[in-house]
């Protein structure tokens, strides 16, 4: 029988420290070979690690949310398993952690009206902690009073459906009259003549993992980039005749075309003439680098969060190989098996609200990139045509620019680009 | 030809479940007949909670007397006294009579018909009662409630036929106090009996089965007690088996296997209490059980309509408060109100030496249940008053467990002199509701034991005032 202590791994270069996002398994519990023991998460890849043995937990380091040094002992495991010698466990420093306050047993000091008598207050050990606690919560009963519920339950309330106002939702007797007056008894609806009953609760939790990242880095962007935001339209009414009939025309293995890989291809044809906006800017060294390539980052909506896939030389792609490369990372960051590389590295951004539309946004930059370039809703719009109006399909394009590195007539001009381009697509394939 | 009565409600037993809710429902109109023969009061007034006080307060009062004849103390000297058990257990038998009359008088009042004799029904609404001079008669009732109450555990190698080997209710009617006493069984019962002994100067040693005292409260709450018994030269034989018998005592097992022999002149034998189950017709009534006890819902309702259970008879706890409160509930219902049975708690409180009360969840039971929790503690020698009354060195405290999120009250456990009579402030607190800043801001008169209550709402807060953080 030994003692295995696991490690935090090293899981990406340069990687010094990873937050634990989710424990699968708690001391006491037996885990088999392979089993995952917890998920942790570095920049945007989460990664899950596995127990190398078969045995039963001893003890777990961190909490969700924590913030661990690579190298710090997470898990220790006693096994069987073979040349595993008896081993020491090192407990792993924290970085930061949560304060707990559980149990306060503070010694004793001196008395109110004997204030010089010291005590003898034994020092008795808390009590221990019950060694796999029921993580069951719910079915929490109602705070009120004996009146209240006798009250409650005489009128057929389910005291459950009543807001309370008091402290720590307390149902005072004024609360159950006034649910009673608001019509009440129909709990299953909102009150029809009356009003509605108020609603007091809030719900805290704490905001770990991805949407953590999400939260640092978009904080990061917005303080210390100046956004300069510039929306011009589109006429699409040339693209989408062209797109609609590759669509129709396409052979059989080649993906439907959506407007992304025409917009990157766009891009690419206008940002060797721009390239301050295909660059990072780092600005404690006070340095900038332009890139030949073009990483095409496309800002993903996940079931955890906005993420940012990557398809990389998009420059060295044709449109069919882009439409495929698009939908397969952005699959991949959708089902979270997008890899390290396919989330990081990307030179300049394209944000989409796809169907959802809406006529503007203002996008904020992935930094260290300078540019980001969003897609609003296309729409059949009057527009001004010899003498009369004419219905066209009209998009907006809402781009925002680091104004430290892209001065807004570059951004401007660089718009224009690529809004003319869009509207002679077969420029595109020049 | 026995007579025959029809009545609206038919309450068999007279205990603390039993005349309350005869008295609630005679008040609310109902027309009742209780059926007891036991006695008025039942287990509680006249074998248990009030004659085992009354004794319990008498031997506090020989032991406090007894240290003052060894050692004089705050300048009070005596000679040693001494304990005449005759007259000792008829001031007893007197106050449990004035009780009990007291609760015929109540009946009476409130218009319940009393019948003492023995009910035994042959369907679920029809009983005979043999009443005293062997005349029956039929009662026949729209509902019933059936309150019959517990009797002690029998051991078999043990029986109380063996005039050396007494129940509970044996020992609080003994003429001569024994100079040994071997007690079988260290919960509530067999603690609070074996400690009043101890007290009157009997050698008292206790064999229990399990390797801990009073296993429903953890071992923080009980360690004063312990610590009594043992300054008190009280043996504990934990994890043992009590086997028979001998000359002059008993032989146990401990948990080697190794049997050993104390003296014991007498032997209490207080291994738990049993539902009274046989003998009055039960099962002829087609009510469901539930192990020993009769299974009833929140109502008190049994699984035949119009018959009702409360009291021990229900299940555990089997504590007196418990049954009065469904027997009230049960009353109303009769009356055609809507009720249940749904404290928030049933405070329970053990009268050791020192005392321990305990109300809601303790900080492993409320970990448990899914709880994140804080608690606060405060020692009761840290109290200008447990100190005055010489009751802070016993290693008594509050202790508050709530809810870390919004602070309201789960559990309140104290253990130390006197500390039973907080339990209603701690039972009100977890029935309304309280938070922890509700209990540190209500103002605690000074000097009483009760400060120690908000002085543990404002540690586990972190701001205590007597003591250090």
């Amino acid at each position: 029988m030994g003692l295995l202590s696991i490690k935090l791994p090293d899981v990406g270069e340069g990687v010094v420290e990873a937050e634990i996002v989710e424990w699968h398994v708690k001391a006491g519990s037996s885990v088999a070979e392979d089993d995952n023991l917890v998920d942790i998460m570095t920049d945007k890849a989460t990664v899950e690690i596995p127990s190398p043995v078969t045995g039963v937990i001893k003890s777990i380091t961190g909490e969700p949310g924590d913030v661990l040094a690579v190298g710090t002992v997470i898990v220790t495991i006693e096994t069987d398993a073979a040349g595993v010698a008896e081993e020491e466990s090192t407990e792993a420093p924290i970085l930061r952690q949560a304060q707990d306050e559980d149990e306060k047993d503070p010694p004793l000091k001196a008395t109110k009206s004997h204030p010089r008598i010291q005590s003898g207050a034994s020092s008795e050990p808390t009590p221990t902690p019950h060694p796999e606690p029921v993580e069951e919560r719910g079915g929490k009963r109602p705070l009120a009073s004996p009146a209240v519920r006798k009250a409650a339950l005489e009128a057929n309330i389910d005291l459950a459906n009543v807001p309370g106002t008091g402290p720590a939702g307390r149902i005072s007797h004024q609360d159950l009259e006034d649910f009673i007056a608001a019509g009440g008894r129909l709990v299953a609806r909102p009150a029809s003549h009356t009003g509605r009953a108020k609603r007091t609760g809030t719900s805290t939790h704490k905001i770990i993992g991805l949407r953590r990242k999400i939260a640092q880095n978009l904080a990061h962007s917005k303080r210390t980039i100046p956004h300069f935001a510039y929306v011009e339209e589109v006429d699409m009414e040339a693209l989408e005749t062209l797109r609609a009939h590759l669509n129709a025309t396409r052979n059989e293995g080649q993906p439907k075309l959506t407007l992304l890989p025409f917009l990157s291809m766009a891009l690419i044809k206008v940002l060797p003439d721009f390239p301050n906006a295909n660059a990072h800017y780092d600005n404690e060294a006070g340095v900038a680098t332009t890139f030949e390539a073009v990483h095409m980052g496309i800002a993903t909506a996940t079931p955890n969060g906005l993420m940012v896939p990557v398809v990389k030389h998009a420059e060295a792609m044709d449109i069919w190989t882009l439409a495929s490369e698009i939908s397969r990372v952005c699959t991949a960051a959708r089902n979270g098996k997008a890899n390290k590389d396919e989330l990081s590295g990307s030179t300049i951004t394209i944000t989409s609200l796809g169907a959802l539309g809406g006529i503007a946004s203002t996008p904020v930059i992935n930094a260290p990139e300078v540019a980001i370039i969003g897609v609003n809703k296309l729409q059949i719009r009057p527009v001004w045509q010899d003498g009369a109006f004419a219905p066209r399909k009209m998009m907006n394009l809402s781009s925002s620019f680091d104004h430290r590195i892209v001065d807004g007539y570059d951004a401007a001009l660089m718009i224009q680009r690529v809004k003319t381009a869009l509207e002679n697509p077969a420029t595109l394939f020049m | 030809m026995s007579k025959t009565k029809t009545t609206d409600v038919l309450i068999i037993g007279g205990g603390p479940a039993g005349y309350p809710c005869a008295i609630r429902a005679a008040q609310l109109g109902l027309n009742v007949i209780l059926v007891d023969k036991s006695g008025l009061g039942g287990t509680c007034l006249n074998r248990g909670c009030i004659p085992s006080k009354a004794v319990i307060h008498a031997a506090s009062r020989f032991a406090e007397i007894s240290d003052h004849a060894a050692a004089p103390a705050m300048g009070i000297s005596c000679a040693k006294p001494k304990v005449d058990m005759k007259t000792l257990t008829a001031w007893k038998d007197d106050l449990v009579g004035k009780l009990t009359s007291g609760v015929g008088m109540l009946l009476k009042s409130a218009g319940a018909e009393v019948l003492n004799g023995w009910a035994e029904f042959s369907d679920a609404k029809t009983c005979t009662v043999t009443l005293e001079g062997g005349e029956t008669l039929t009662i026949s009732a729209q509902n019933v409630v059936l309150a019959t109450g517990s009797v002690e555990v029998e051991l078999p190698f043990l029986p109380f036929e063996n005039e050396r080997i007494i129940s509970s209710t044996g020992a609080l009617a003994l003429d001569k106090l024994p100079k040994t006493l071997a007690v079988v069984g260290a919960g509530y019962i067999g603690l609070e009996l074996g400690i009043a002994f101890a007290k009157l100067g009997t050698k008292v040693s206790f064999i229990e089965a399990l390797p801990r005292i009073l296993p429903l409260y953890d071992a923080p709450v009980t360690r004063p007690v312990s610590r009594w018994l043992k300054t008190h030269g009280v043996e504990m034989h934990l994890s043992s088996k009590a086997k028979g018998l001998t000359k002059t005592g008993i032989e146990f097992e401990d948990k080697d296997g190794k049997v050993h022999e104390i003296a014991a002149e007498k032997v209490l034998v207080a291994v738990g209490r049993k539902p009274v189950t046989q003998g009055w017709g039960l099962e002829n009534m087609g009510v469901d059980m539930d192990g020993p006890f009769v299974h009833v819902d929140e109502r008190c309702a049994t699984t035949m309509r119009g018959v009702y259970a409360i009291g021990d008879l229900t299940g555990e706890p089997m504590l007196a408060h418990k049954g009065t409160a469904q027997g009230e509930m049960v009353a109303e219902l009769l009356a055609g109100h809507r009720n249940r049975f749904d404290p928030v708690a049933i405070p329970a409180v053990c009268f050791t030496e020192p005392e321990i009360v305990g109300v809601g969840q303790t900080p492993d039971e409320a970990k448990a249940a899914g709880e994140e929790i804080i608690t606060g503690k405060f020692p009761l020698a840290a109290l200008g008053k447990a100190l005055s009354m010489q009751g802070g060195k016993d290693g008594g405290f509050v202790r508050v467990t709530a809810r870390k999120s919004d602070h309201v009250v789960l559990g309140i456990h104290a253990v130390g002199a006197h500390v039973a009579e907080l339990s209603g402030e701690f039972a009100l607190a977890l029935e309304m509701g309280a938070r922890l800043e509700d209990i540190a801001g209500t103002i605690h008169v000074h000097p009483t034991l009760s400060e120690g209550f908000a002085e543990s709402a404002m540690a586990a807060l972190g701001q205590p005032l007597h003591i250090t953080r």
